[in-house]
């Protein structure tokens, strides 16, 4: 089922029934709370985090399900993380800081959430520019995985920035912090593993060179 | 001689019009009308006051002239961390909370006169004012509510403070079977605070027992609480239970949980940054643009002699 055309056709508009719902509510429904801005300040990072989480998800669940064919909504769930991010930074650039770069810049440097929260913004910048398949050629299969580890990154930087603007009420940001700390657990623990299992013949040649430029970011065998 | 009145400082005060129409009207555009479009469809909250529970009310000349935010937004957007964390949890959690008659206000300690009083014992003490008040949050947001009540004074002066009271202690209810629990909320409970006796005595402080010339909803702090307007929000601590007359500072519930960015004067000072956040501005509910946040919330000129000779920048 998850080879069908029609399927993408489905999990898209489901990733954008937050920002509908958050539409609807502001023009008929019960409104976005007394604070707006600071309503759709925290929505947008809300879903850019869970998308993250969503992104660094797939990999895993791939192997663990047995379902390879997951990799096709990689790149759509990842584009989303930085759609709800975009939207994020939007908020806080126009609504809170009403485009004053001065201030900004201030914030950026004084403020260790927001140094944190925008470093997650701009490492995925370069993920999102390159994540169509021309740039895959472009870059060849192996550059372009490692610099789509930027992920990992943006993922710690996101927790960090969560855990640092909140109050005194841990449990979100320390709910996501675990959820980013066993999926890289996972990755790290499948890197080791296969690095042991390589070292004995380590003499002998791998055949671990990727195809290069095979097809798009769907087909490119996910072992990050 | 020095006639004080209150600072009712405004954005036109300190920004020309044309300035900021010129540079902020196509950012203001659309959320601007958003806003003000929900804000006209609420029901007006001052319109409350014929019906609710205190009808002669004496207006205080401590009013500000500025506009009090809706009902709707004072009773729907709380930090009770007693009932939730988010803004919008306690208007739905708090509603099982219903003190009732039994409710009883220990005030105790240094005090020649020690007692418990009844709310309505409490309410019966001084005739009750109807003070619109700015309410600066730490968290950078504000709103203006018309409170029912009057100067703490009146209960402390009552209870004929000794001369070792320096300092007043208070107390929130805590009631864990209906509450989150410390572990939950990331700070201690029974929440506390405290005030210098001179910050308490002034007549600006106030017991509250009501708003919007009703009685005060579970909350925002029923069935009585402490309004202090020149300090950060989290000062006027809810739902009071004790009030005890101290020799030394009392802990803070805040400060507590992280002293680095709550002291215990906590004055609300544009000067003096939260480690996070800049405090030189707020975001008046129910307004799009921010406007300039006021030297002791605008009450400076009532107030800042207390302050005479100390460091704020140090005792934040």
């Amino acid at each position: 089922m998850l080879r069908r055309r029609w399927i993408k056709a489905v999990v898209f508009p489901l990733c954008l029934t937050p920002i509908s719902w958050v539409l609807w509510r502001a023009f008929y429904g019960d409104g976005l709370t007394a604070n707006p801005v600071e309503f759709v300040t925290h929505f947008t990072g809300d879903w850019t985090i869970r998308f993250i989480v969503i992104t660094l998800a797939v990999s895993p669940l791939r192997k663990l399900l047995a379902l390879p064919d997951l990799i096709r909504f990689r790149r759509m769930l990842g584009l989303f993380a930085f759609f709800y991010g975009t939207l994020h930074c939007l908020t806080y650039f126009w609504l809170d800081k009403f485009f004053s770069l001065p201030e900004i810049a201030k914030d950026v440097v004084r403020r260790p959430f927001i140094t944190a929260g925008f470093t997650a913004f701009a490492l995925m910048l370069p993920l999102a520019l390159t994540s169509t398949a021309g740039w895959i050629r472009r870059l060849g299969g192996t550059r372009w995985r490692t610099l789509h580890r930027l992920i990992y990154l943006t993922a710690i930087a996101a927790v960090v920035h969560y855990y640092w603007l909140v109050k005194s009420d841990i449990r979100l940001p320390a709910f996501y912090g675990a959820l980013v700390a066993v999926l890289l657990g996972w990755r790290a623990v499948a890197w080791l593993r296969k690095r042991r299992s390589r070292q004995p013949s380590a003499l002998s040649t791998q055949p671990s060179i990727p195809q290069r430029g095979a097809g798009g970011a769907d087909e490119l065998s996910a072992e990050n | 001689m020095l006639i004080k009145k209150p600072a009712d400082l405004r954005h036109s005060d300190i920004t020309p019009r044309s300035v900021y129409l010129n540079r902020r009207r196509f950012l203001a555009g659309l959320p601007v009308a958003l806003v003000a479009g929900r804000e006209a469809l609420s029901p007006s909250g001052r319109a409350r006051a014929a019906g609710g529970r205190f009808p002669n009310l004496v207006k205080s000349p401590f009013s500000t002239t500025e506009k009090p935010n809706s009902f709707n937004d004072v009773t729907h957007y709380n930090n009770f961390y007693e009932f939730g964390t988010g803004k919008e949890q306690p208007a739905k959690l708090a509603q099982k909370f219903k003190p009732g008659p039994e409710w009883k206000v220990s005030v105790e300690g240094a005090v020649a006169r020690a007692r418990k009083f009844t709310v309505e014992e409490l309410i019966a003490l001084a005739p009750m004012e109807e003070r619109i008040y700015r309410h600066r949050c730490v968290e950078a947001w504000s709103i203006v509510v018309p409170w029912v009540g009057y100067s703490l004074s009146v209960l402390l002066k009552q209870a004929q403070p000794t001369a070792k009271a320096q300092y007043v202690a208070f107390e929130s209810y805590y009631n864990s079977s209906m509450m989150l629990s410390s572990g939950e909320a990331g700070i201690e409970f029974p929440y506390v605070e405290g005030l210098r006796l001179d910050e308490a005595m002034h007549p600006l402080a106030m017991l509250s027992f009501g708003m919007y010339g009703d009685s005060l909803p579970p909350q925002d702090g029923a069935p009585v609480r402490l309004t202090v307007p020149w300090k950060y929000g989290f000062k006027s601590l809810k739902s009071l239970v004790k009030i005890k007359l101290v020799e030394k500072q009392p802990p803070t519930t805040w400060n507590l949980s992280n002293a680095r960015e709550y002291g215990f004067y906590s004055n609300v000072n544009p000067q003096v940054d939260h480690p996070r956040w800049s405090q030189a501005s707020e975001r008046r509910l129910g307004e799009f643009l921010k406007r300039p946040t006021l030297m002791f919330n605008g009450y400076g000129n009532q107030v800042a002699s207390l302050y005479n000779g100390m460091d704020l920048k140090k005792s934040y």
